[in-house]
C-alpha cells in the first residue's frame, strides 16, 4: 500500500507546481486549448450528438397516406405515438430478449476463454508466446462480414467439411436451423473477439507489480493459486469493463445475422433490434418509426450498461 | 519514475536473467505440456477458418464442393481465381478495394490528427469546462458505434448526403477512444518543462504542436491510426446503410452483395470462389498492418488497459 501512495503523492506535487507555473500563461493562451479542441468538438457535436437529437425529433412524427394510398404522404406530428407503438411492439422486445440471452451465454464464455488464455500466456513457462498471441488475434483483423461469410460456408451442408465429416459417420447436424442459428452466430462472435479481449486482459496482467507475484512464489504459492488469489482479483475491474462493452455490443448485432439471412431461413427481418429498425426504414419506408426504434434501443443500451457499471462498483465497494 | 513499482513488463529483461537460476522453465513438466496442448488446440480453432479460406482460394468451384475442405483440390486455381476477382463485373472489386482504402485512410488520418489535438488540449492545458469535456468523451467511449448508424442515416438523408464518400468519412472521423488514448499518452510523455522552454523561445502554440508534440506522441498516434483504420475497414452496418451505388461500395459491402447475388440469381457456383478469394484479399492488408506495426499497438493496448 505504501508503495502505491508514494508515487501518486509525488505526482500530485508535480501537477501542483506545473499548475502554478502555467497560470502565467493562462490569460495569453486562454483561447488556445479551445482551438485545439474545436475540430474534434465540432465533428463530435455534428456526427455524434446531433444524430441522436435528430432521431428523437423525427420519432415525434409519422407519415400518413390518404385512404387509397395514392398521392404523396402527409407528415403529421404524432407526439409520443411512435413510442407507444414501440412499447407494444412484441417483435422489437423479442429481438432484445433474444440478444440478451445471446449475451448472457456468449459473453461469459468468450471472456472466460480470454482470461484463461491470457493467464496461460502470462505464466513464464509457456513457449511460442508471440505465435499464440498472433494466432488468437488474427480474427480481429477479419471484417465481421468476412467472418460471417466464411463461417457461413463452414455451416452450409453442401460446403462444410465439418458437416460432411459428421454425415460420413452418420451424424446429421443442422447449424442453420431455428434452434441452432443463434448459437452458430455466438460462435462467430466468440471467434472474432476472444483474441482482442485476451490481449487487453494480458496487458493488464503484465502491469501487475512483480513484487506481488514474486513474494507469493517465494512463500510457496503455486502458479494456479497466484492466478486465483492475485492475478484474477487484480484484473477483475478490467474484466467488468470488457463485460459491459461486450454486452452492449451484443445488443447491436447486425452484420452477422444480416449476412447469414442469405443461407438461413430462420433469421427473420425482426431477428435483432437493428435488423428490425433497418428493415422498417428500407423496406417499409417508415423513417419515423425507425427513429423511435433507434432511440429506444439506445436508451435500453445505456440503462443496461450504466446499471451494470453501478452494480459492480457498489459490490466492490467503490 | 524511480518510485513507480516495477511491473513485469518493465522487468522482463531482469526477469529473464534471474529466472534461469531460480526456477527452470519446465520443458518436461506435465502441467506445462497440458497448457501448451490447450493453447495449440485453441489456436487451431482460431486459425482453422482462415486456413480454410486460404485453401479454398486455390480451388475451382467444382473442387470447392467436391473435395476435402481442409486440403488442396485437384487443380491449383489460385491465379485464375484472382484473375476472376479482378475482372468480374468490369473490375468492380478493385474499385471496392480502392474505396475501402479511401474511407479508412482519410477517416483515420484526419481522425487521428483531431484526436491528438483534443487529447493534447485536455492533457496539457487548464481551461474552463475541461472536466466536463473529458467526462462526455469517456461516456462516448462506452457508446457502441452501431447505436448511431440509423440516426446518422436519417440525418444524412435529411441533408441529401447519403450515397456519397462524405456520408462514411465524416462520421468515421469521430473517435472518442482516440481522444482518450492520446490524452493519457500526452499526459505521461510530454514534459511541461519542454513546452515552457519552447514558449520562452518564442514558438507559437501550433508550430509547437506540429514540430514537438506530434513527434513525441507518435507511438500513440500509430495505435490510434491503426485501430481507427481497422474499425472503418471492417465496418459494415454504416456503409451498408449509407451507400447504394456499387461504385461507392467498400469491400465489405461488395462481398456481401456477391453473397446475396448467388442466392437470388440461382446457383451460380463460380461466385463462391469469387467470394472466398475476395475475402482473403480483403483481410491481407489488415493482417499485414497489424504484423508490421505490432510493437506500437501492443504498447497502445497496454496503455489503455492499465489506466482504464
Amino acid at each position: 500500500m505504501a508503495l502505491e501512495t508514494t508515487p501518486s503523492r509525488v505526482r500530485m506535487a508535480a501537477v501542483a507546481t506545473g499548475r502554478r507555473r502555467r497560470t502565467q500563461y493562462v490569460t495569453r493562451r486562454a483561447v488556445t486549448p479551445y482551438l485545439f479542441l474545436a475540430p474534434f468538438g465540432i465533428f463530435f457535436l455534428l456526427f455524434f450528438i446531433l444524430p441522436i437529437f435528430y432521431a428523437v425529433y423525427q420519432s415525434l412524427f409519422r407519415s400518413q397516406r390518404s385512404g387509397l394510398g395514392l398521392g404523396a404522404p402527409t407528415i403529421t406530428f404524432n407526439g409520443l405515438g411512435n413510442y407507444h407503438d414501440v412499447f407494444l411492439d412484441r417483435s422489437f422486445f423479442e429481438g432484445i430478449a433474444r440478444l440478451l440471452l445471446f449475451g448472457i451465454v456468449q459473453v461469459p464464455i468468450m471472456l472466460g476463454l480470454a482470461l484463461l488464455l491470457a493467464l496461460i500466456l502470462d505464466s513464464a513457462s509457456v513457449r511460442f508466446k508471440s505465435f499464440f498471441r498472433i494466432a488468437f488475434f488474427i480474427p480481429y483483423a477479419v471484417p465481421g462480414v468476412v467472418a460471417a461469410l466464411i463461417w457461413g460456408f463452414l455451416y452450409a451442408p453442401e460446403l462444410s467439411p465439418f458437416i460432411k465429416g459428421l454425415a460420413a459417420i452418420g451424424l446429421h447436424v443442422d447449424l442453420l436451423g431455428g434452434n441452432t442459428i443463434l448459437w452458430s452466430m455466438a460462435n462467430i462472435v466468440t471467434w472474432e473477439f476472444t483474441g482482442y479481449n485476451m490481449l487487453i486482459i494480458f496487458a493488464a496482467l503484465q502491469a501487475i507489480p512483480m513484487e506481488l507475484t514474486e513474494a507469493a512464489r517465494l512463500d510457496g504459492c503455486t502458479g494456479f493459486n497466484i492466478a486465483r488469489y492475485i492475478k484474477i482479483p487484480i484484473v477483475a475491474p478490467a474484466l467488468v469493463l470488457t463485460c459491459i462493452l461486450s454486452i452492449i455490443g451484443t445488443l447491436q448485432l447486425f452484420t452477422e445475422p444480416q449476412v447469414l439471412t442469405q443461407i438461413s431461413n430462420s433469421i427473420t427481418s425482426t431477428y435483432t433490434p437493428n435488423l428490425y429498425a433497418y428493415f422498417t426504414a428500407f423496406n417499409n419506408n417508415n423513417y419515423y418509426y425507425t427513429a423511435a426504434l433507434s432511440v429506444v434501443l439506445a436508451i435500453v443500451t445505456f440503462v443496461l450498461s450504466f446499471g451494470f457499471l453501478r452494480l459492480t462498483q457498489r459490490q466492490s465497494g467503490v | 519514475m524511480a518510485t513507480v513499482p516495477q511491473t513485469r513488463a518493465t522487468a522482463k529483461a531482469k526477469d529473464a536473467a534471474t529466472t534461469k537460476t531460480t526456477r527452470r522453465p519446465g520443458r518436461f513438466n506435465t502441467s506445462n505440456v497440458l497448457l501448451m496442448g490447450l493453447l495449440f488446440v485453441v489456436s487451431i480453432y482460431f486459425l482453422l477458418p482462415v486456413y480454410w479460406m486460404v485453401i479454398s482460394s486455390t480451388k475451382t468451384s467444382g473442387d470447392l464442393f467436391g473435395t476435402n475442405g481442409f486440403w488442396f483440390g485437384d487443380s491449383f486455381n489460385l491465379f485464375n481465381n484472382l484473375h476472376n476477382v479482378f475482372t468480374y463485373s468490369n473490375g468492380l472489386y478493385s474499385v471496392w478495394l480502392l474505396n475501402s482504402f479511401i474511407y479508412s485512410g482519410i477517416s483515420a488520418v484526419i481522425g487521428t490528427l483531431f484526436s491528438a489535438m483534443a487529447g493534447y488540449a485536455l492533457a496539457k492545458f487548464v481551461f474552463k469546462g475541461r472536466n466536463l469535456v473529458f467526462s462526455v468523451i469517456l461516456g462516448a467511449v462506452l457508446v457502441p458505434a452501431p447505436v448511431l448508424v440509423l440516426p446518422l442515416y436519417l440525418l444524412m438523408s435529411g441533408l441529401n448526403l447519403t450515397n456519397t464518400y462524405l456520408a462514411i468519412i465524416l462520421p468515421s472521423i469521430v473517435s472518442p477512444f482516440g481522444v482518450y488514448l492520446t490524452r493519457i499518452y500526452a499526459q505521461g510523455s510530454i514534459p511541461d518543462a519542454l513546452l515552457d522552454a519552447a514558449r520562452v523561445d518564442g514558438a507559437g502554440e501550433f508550430r509547437m504542436f506540429w514540430s514537438v508534440v506530434l513527434r513525441i506522441m507518435s507511438p500513440a498516434l500509430v495505435t490510434v491510426f491503426l485501430f481507427q483504420f481497422v474499425a472503418v475497414w471492417t465496418n459494415y452496418f454504416l456503409q451498408y446503410v449509407m451507400i447504394s451505388d456499387p461504385n461507392l461500395y467498400p469491400i465489405t459491402v461488395g462481398l456481401a452483395t456477391w453473397n446475396s447475388s448467388y442466392t437470388s440469381a440461382g446457383a451460380q457456383q463460380y461466385v463462391y470462389s469469387l467470394i472466398v478469394t475476395g475475402s482473403l484479399l480483403s483481410v491481407l492488408p489488415l493482417i499485414l498492418g497489424f504484423l508490421l506495426l505490432q510493437r506500437y499497438w501492443r504498447n497502445g493496448l497496454t496503455l489503455g488497459s492499465v489506466v482504464g
